[in-house]
């Protein structure tokens, strides 16, 4: 039986720190938290049609990470018919911890990576809830 | 035709998924951030098909450089797909040929030798601006 692995595609967020933060945590969960269950597919190549990257999408479930409400990833995977199994805002997790002011696009401050943790941790565990729903998909 | 005269748009690809596309995304902010804050102003390129209209008159409005990772190309395919044809397109695999002692292998934090790489890229960004705003009469 082929392993699922999660897509997780943060968006470009190339205006804003929420942007990077959605991103950091991104590579915190691909990298080192769930690094054989989940992988990344550049969001530009959605955005252009890519066939590779849209079949990646349509046979993987997929999870969003948007910094602000354009949500142009959860968009992207949506227009490319992708499996879209959960869309995390970064702006909710920020309104739940008041107390971060994260700063930064090029290099996040100790906030900015604070809440980059915080992301990553709910993004861990929707994957593997996804993985979970998949798998019994599969049976 | 573009709109704007004094302002020059640069379309970073967002490259999750290789280094150079953090290259590109870094090397872009760089010179929004420092090397030419009053001359260039950015969109996310993902902004043009989950935008509006508004968005995606962006290369019609601005003089606009794409800044690619990679050759997919998808900043300068997409600029011209979703918005107008870029003015100039770099390409961060490209650049790297000339510095070939310049190793990049991040996709998160950049090294310093990664910056370097990424202020270089930055500066033939710049220096693309410069030529555009040039040929405006500036």
């Amino acid at each position: 039986m082929k392993k699922c692995k999660v897509i997780v595609i943060p968006c470009s967020g190339i205006g804003k720190s929420l942007g990077t933060v959605g991103r950091a945590a991104t590579y915190k969960v691909i990298e080192q938290l769930r690094p054989n269950d989940t992988r990344t597919v550049c969001l530009a190549l959605l955005t252009m049609g890519d066939p590779e990257a849209r079949r990646l999408v349509k046979e993987n479930p997929c999870i969003s990470i948007d910094g602000c409400p354009a949500q142009c990833s959860k968009k992207n995977i949506e227009a490319s018919k992708g499996d879209l199994a959960y869309s995390i805002m970064v702006t909710d997790i920020l309104r739940k911890n008041k107390g971060l002011k994260p700063k930064g696009v090029i290099e996040l401050n100790a906030q900015g990576e604070k809440l980059a943790e915080i992301v990553a941790k709910s993004i861990t565990e929707k994957v593997d809830d996804a993985r979970m729903r998949a798998s019994l998909r599969r049976m | 035709m573009t709109l704007v005269k004094d302002k020059v748009g640069i379309v970073s690809c967002s490259g999750e998924d290789l280094p150079e596309g953090t290259i590109s995304r870094v090397a872009t902010r760089l010179v929004l951030e420092k090397l030419r804050p009053d001359d260039t102003v950015t969109i996310c390129l993902p902004l043009f098909l989950a935008g509006s209209e508004d968005e995606r008159a962006f290369a019609r409005v601005f003089p606009t450089i794409a800044v690619d990772g990679c050759s997919k190309k998808c900043a300068e395919t997409g600029t011209k797909k979703y918005s107008g044809k870029a003015v100039a397109t770099i390409v961060v695999s490209e650049v790297m040929k000339k510095y070939p002692k310049l190793k990049v292998k991040s996709k998160e934090k950049l090294s310093a030798e990664e910056m370097e790489l990424a202020m270089k890229v930055a500066k033939e960004i710049a220096a693309k601006v410069d030529e555009i705003l040039c040929k405006k009469g500036k």
